[in-house]
């Protein structure tokens, strides 16, 4: 038991309850996918309209400026291949 | 000048990835696009409301920004100390936002929001609107539609729906619009507008509901655009009193937008034909209204 001496000398440690920002507040959501998006690069234009209504901001630029999904977050809900003017984006089940 | 998606790409984030939205959450992309439009220096006063479960967990938020937990009919007037007490230390560079679901704005927080709309407080309030309480599983709110299904209204919600932006508008708000996530860049420029504005200024986002509203999580968006192409949902801004319709989108029939979602499923096609009504009359009344010029004072 500690007693109000104890808090006053310091011996109880003090936390303050303060969130901080970070990526993954709700763990690897990733693993919440069940369809997974795939960008085709042949029919993507880089109209960038998958990282406007990305619910997770987890599209971004990847390599010769085409879009690049980052799968440890990707929940999958398929918003961005909802909205691809060109249908670049595929859904395929997860496997396993 | 106008957003475009290559302004919105050199802004930072301040929705972390993996944040504990459901997938296809549709205040989530609301947020990202405000957050991106306001910046850095800003401070969101946050009532209990489905963004709490986004930004308040412990210990790691998703929130990049400086966030203020209020209870929740207390958000506009917390959020207007922090207005004059920023005022009184000389840091007016930063914006006070509320951000707050429909249920912290037409029901709750309306008493909070009118007394700083009266009061004239620099800030901006952000109603995102998923028409019930979604947190807490899917209560009917003050914004729900006439006819929606929610787990209080099982039969279909008998009264209608809210007429927020106008209710605000009559406290002689500069500035007071209506957006949707189905158009995002709208809802970016509507911000930004926004942020120039002194005064109290008012945006009434749409945000479809996955979950809530009972339809595939990928439609989110799509239900956003479907809202305001069935004339459901009309795009306006009231500036300085006069009204202006931003977006005149070529219409589609209203079961379009209705057949979508599993919370209309109980509906008799009496209650399509009073919505259809309804529809009608509101877009009528709103090209009167920008017909005549300055309405409210």
């Amino acid at each position: 038991m500690f007693t109000l001496a104890d808090v006053t000398q310091e011996k109880v440690p003090v936390i303050v309850p303060i969130s901080h920002p970070s990526e993954g507040s709700a763990g690897r959501t990733g693993l919440w996918r069940v369809f997974k998006p795939i960008i085709n690069t042949n029919k993507c234009k880089k109209c960038f309209i998958c990282w406007l209504v990305c619910p997770e901001e987890s599209i971004e630029e990847g390599k010769d400026g085409y879009p690049e999904i980052d799968y440890t977050y990707c929940k999958g809900c398929g918003v961005c291949s909802d909205n691809c003017p060109t249908g670049a984006i595929s859904l395929v089940k997860e496997e396993g | 000048m106008v957003v475009k998606i290559t302004d919105l790409r050199k802004a930072g984030k301040y929705l972390l990835p993996g944040s504990a939205a459901c997938p296809g959450c549709g205040l989530a992309i609301a947020f990202r696009i405000v957050s991106k439009v306001l910046g850095k220096n800003t401070i969101y006063f946050i009532p209990a409301c489905c963004t709490s479960v986004i930004q308040a967990p412990y210990p790691k938020s998703a929130f990049n920004v400086p966030v203020y937990n209020v209870a929740f009919m207390a958000a506009a007037a917390a959020a207007s100390g922090a207005v004059e007490g920023l005022k009184a230390l000389g840091r007016e560079d930063i914006q006070v936002v509320v951000w707050a679901g429909d249920g912290g704005t037409v029901d709750i927080g309306i008493q909070a929001l009118s007394g700083a709309f009266e009061r004239n407080h620099n800030l901006i309030y952000i109603c995102y609107d998923n028409e019930a309480y979604m947190n807490t599983g899917i209560q009917k709110s003050g914004s729900t539609p006439f006819g929606a299904w929610t787990t209080t209204t099982p039969k279909g919600k008998i009264g209608i729906k809210k007429n927020m932006p106008f209710i605000v508008a009559s406290h002689g708000a500069p500035y007071v619009a209506t957006a949707s996530i189905g158009y995002p860049l709208d809802l970016a420029n509507k911000v930004k507008k926004a942020k120039r504005i002194e005064g109290p200024k008012y945006i009434h986002i749409l945000t479809p509901c996955p979950p809530g509203w009972r339809f595939p999580m990928e439609k989110t968006v799509k239900i956003g655009k479907l809202a305001v192409d069935s004339y459901v949902w009309p795009l306006y801004e009231i500036e300085k009193g006069k009204l202006r319709l931003t977006l005149k989108p070529r219409r589609i029939p209203v079961e379009e937008y209705l057949k979508l979602q599993g919370r209309f499923r109980n509906l008799t096609p009496e209650d399509i034909e009073k919505i259809r009504g309804m529809v009608d009359e509101q877009w009528e009344i709103l090209q009167k209204l920008e017909a005549i010029g300055k309405i409210f004072f």
